[in-house]
């Protein structure tokens, strides 16, 4: 009977002691589990509506796909082993400057953004730019290729994209390739500011290469009639260069087409490398376009190794596929750019080892890598501050494949063009 | 030089009829109602996209498309009146001008939030004419006869109809038109639905060469004003009239300025002919 007590007794004392020493283990479990998650809130406008919505919502569509695979991965994964996870707070911009700064400041101050994106184009993004400086928060621009904005002596921009100053000069490369006759140029563009950076450097370019720019007259954005424009390009130019944005650069693209313009090349800014700029038919073909990324370049991990960089995130393969499973479309230069101003973010987080804003812009300075869309480097002494100097342009050209549909080739640079590019009009 | 500037005038000419069919809405609701419609622009606009849908969704012929278009402006022309203008039409002008302002607002608001602010296109191309050196589009071709038929047609309606007659009864003394046994309410409705239906029919001609959205109709409504000034109030001719000389400035300032300058001439012009000979050019002398 006494065993019986003592055995009952041993059994109690265990029993206790395996309620009170076993119980808050699964509680310092939880407890570990919930700090290692974090969330951050990203804040960005998008241009839904208005002018330029086309190039917007791809880079939208880009940047929801980077958000979604990170989350379904867990989040960020930190060296600490903790997992950041992303959220997202956006507004429509309706394509106006002006509603921009007043977005930011609501995204800083009241939806509490820690990190900002960029909206899409450079007049826009230059507005926001501001309000993430003054507030002191870091923004990752795509879609903001205007040189100016990095020269302002901000230091908590950064450009993801190729600046406007090189964006169209390869297209007089290639024209040198081609064999240009009169060595004349016409340059019509629109008079923002990305347009108007773009057109500078390339006037530049071409008369230090010995053409003459004989044309070299701004149009409004929301320009619908070009035919004033296309009546005053001199007979025999070599070259037609220039644009804008989607919009206004593809009715341009079909008034040069239907007013039968005699020249050797069209080389326009923004809309060729858009998928939807085949939907001109005929219009398209021939039009050469500087593009920031194709689906077709191919920047892997074995060039990352040739160049010395480290390679970080997708191949250009998996995020096509994974971009063309979640929209149903092919991936555009837009869509690419707010997919890798994510990956740029989290690569720049998971170096920093913590998503507090000093830390990780002293990542992002000191960041140098290549990813599926190229090599990433951002200037960092005080004059140009955030511009990108790693990333360099491919040029397109809508070609007919043998069913005589249009088709966008790289043409440019020669060491991974898919095709050589002709002169215009487009051989039969 | 000689080729650019020929081309140039050919293409600002032929735009320059379809400013006038956007103008006469405009000349026939200011000559005979003394309103100034400022619900013009949006109506322009609405005509385009009138055009848009009935050819993206029903595959109908933009040209074709006109019609239906022309039959709805008139319909939203006596629709307008009814709401907005008939109330305020004995008002003083500010009143009138508010009211239209109003529905011009009301319009664009509406149309943002269906249509949104991005551009629209009717991607249907006719091709276009080539005459040694000249390349003409076939749908400015088009639009051109298109206006020199619906400018033959008010000309006619308003000459040769009893209704037309009336109309221009009104517009001469509506208190005289009234004791002949007019009824002047019923000829400004029907007066204020042209002008919209006219408006519209010149959107829809627009559509069919450049792209647009719910906001275009506002550069037209501006070229109505210095054209209506130029031609004359109430008079179609007048408004074609000065659609064909802002059409030819159109084309001549950029042979030799930049494009920029082209509303600057355009509105120095406005101003000239408000100093210097202000009932237009077929207006008659104020006495």
């Amino acid at each position: 009977m006494k065993r019986l007590l003592v055995l009952c007794s041993v059994v109690t004392v265990l029993g206790f002691l395996s309620v009170t020493v076993m119980s808050p283990a699964p509680a310092l479990a939880a407890a570990k589990a919930k700090a290692k998650t974090e969330t951050i809130l990203v804040g960005f406008t998008a241009s839904q509506t208005g002018k330029l919505n086309v190039e917007s919502v791809r880079q939208l569509n880009g940047f929801h796909l980077w958000m979604d695979q990170v989350n379904k991965a867990g989040g960020i994964k930190l060296p600490d082993g903790t997992l950041v996870k992303v959220k997202d707070k956006y507004y429509d911009d309706e394509s106006k400057k002006e509603r921009v700064q007043e977005l930011y400041t609501k995204l800083i101050n009241e939806d509490k953004a820690n990190f900002l994106i960029s909206p899409y184009s450079s007049g826009l993004t230059d507005a926001a730019a501001v309000i993430a400086q003054q507030y002191g928060r870091i923004m990752i621009t795509t879609g903001a290729a205007s040189d100016s904005t990095y020269k302002k002596g901000y230091t908590l921009v950064y450009q993801t994209y190729t600046p406007a100053s090189k964006y169209l000069t390869g297209a007089v490369d290639i024209l040198m390739k081609l064999g240009a006759k009169s060595k004349k140029i016409a340059i019509i563009y629109s008079n923002d500011k990305f347009s108007t950076d773009v057109v500078k450097a390339l006037k530049t370019y071409a008369e230090a290469k010995g053409f003459k720019v004989v044309m070299f007259e701004g149009y409004d954005p929301s320009t619908t009639d070009f035919s004033p424009f296309i009546n005053k390009i001199p007979q025999g130019v070599d070259a037609v260069m220039g644009g804008g944005h989607f919009a206004d650069t593809t009715t341009l693209a079909r008034q040069l087409y239907e007013k039968k313009v005699k020249t050797r090349m069209i080389a326009l800014l923004v809309a060729p490398p858009e998928p939807k700029f085949a939907e001109l038919g005929p219009a398209c073909i021939s039009v050469i376009g500087s593009s920031q990324w194709e689906p077709l370049a191919h920047f892997t991990q074995a060039a990352a190794k040739k160049e010395g960089l480290p390679w970080f995130g997708p191949s250009g393969d998996a995020f096509v596929k994974a971009y063309k499973a979640k929209y149903n479309e092919m991936p555009s230069y837009h869509s690419a750019g707010g997919y890798v101003a994510g990956l740029l973010l989290q690569e720049a987080i998971i170096k920093a080892g913590s998503t507090d804003t000093a830390k990780v812009k002293k990542a992002l300075d000191g960041m140098n890598l290549m990813a599926f869309y190229g090599h990433v480097k951002f200037a960092t002494s005080a004059k140009d501050h955030g511009l990108q100097i790693g990333h360099e342009m491919v040029y397109i050209q809508w070609q007919k494949n043998k069913q005589g549909k249009p088709v966008k080739q790289v043409v440019w640079p020669a060491a991974g063009a898919t095709a050589s590019p002709f002169v215009c009009p487009a051989p039969h | 030089m000689l080729d650019q500037l020929v081309a140039s005038l050919t293409d600002g000419i032929l735009l320059g009829f379809v400013y006038g069919v956007a103008a006469m809405g405009l000349t026939l609701i200011w000559g005979v109602m003394e309103v100034i419609n400022l619900a013009h622009g949006p109506v322009i606009a609405l005509g385009m996209f009138g055009t848009y849908l009935l050819f993206t969704h029903l595959g109908l012929n933009p040209y074709l498309a006109l019609i239906p278009v022309a039959g709805m402006g008139l319909l939203l022309g006596l629709v307008i009146y009814v709401i907005a203008v008939q109330r305020v039409i004995n008002a003083p002008p500010l009143s009138s001008l508010l009211s239209t302002f109003a529905v011009n607002m009301i319009i664009i608001g509406v149309c943002t939030a269906i249509f949104s602010t991005s551009p629209q296109n009717i991607n249907y191309s006719l091709g276009s004419l080539s005459v040694a050196f000249l390349n003409i589009n076939y749908s400015r071709l088009i639009g051109a006869l298109g206006a020199i038929l619906v400018t033959a047609g008010l000309y006619s309606f308003l000459y040769f109809t009893r209704p037309g007659k009336a109309i221009r009864a009104v517009a001469n003394n509506r208190a005289a038109a009234e004791l002949m046994g007019i009824p002047s309410g019923q000829m400004l409705a029907l007066t204020f639905g042209l002008g919209t239906m006219l408006a519209a029919v010149a959107g829809g001609l627009i559509a069919t060469f450049f792209p647009f959205t719910i906001l275009s109709g506002s550069p037209y409504e501006l070229k109505s004003f210095v054209i209506c000034v130029l031609g004359g109030l109430g008079n179609p001719l007048g408004a074609l009239l000065g659609g064909l000389i802002l059409g030819f400035l159109e084309g001549l300032i950029p042979a030799f300025l930049p494009v920029s300058w082209v509303p600057v001439l355009e509105f120095g012009l406005f101003v000239l002919v408000l100093l210097v000979r202000p009932t237009g050019l077929l207006g008659e002398p104020s006495k």
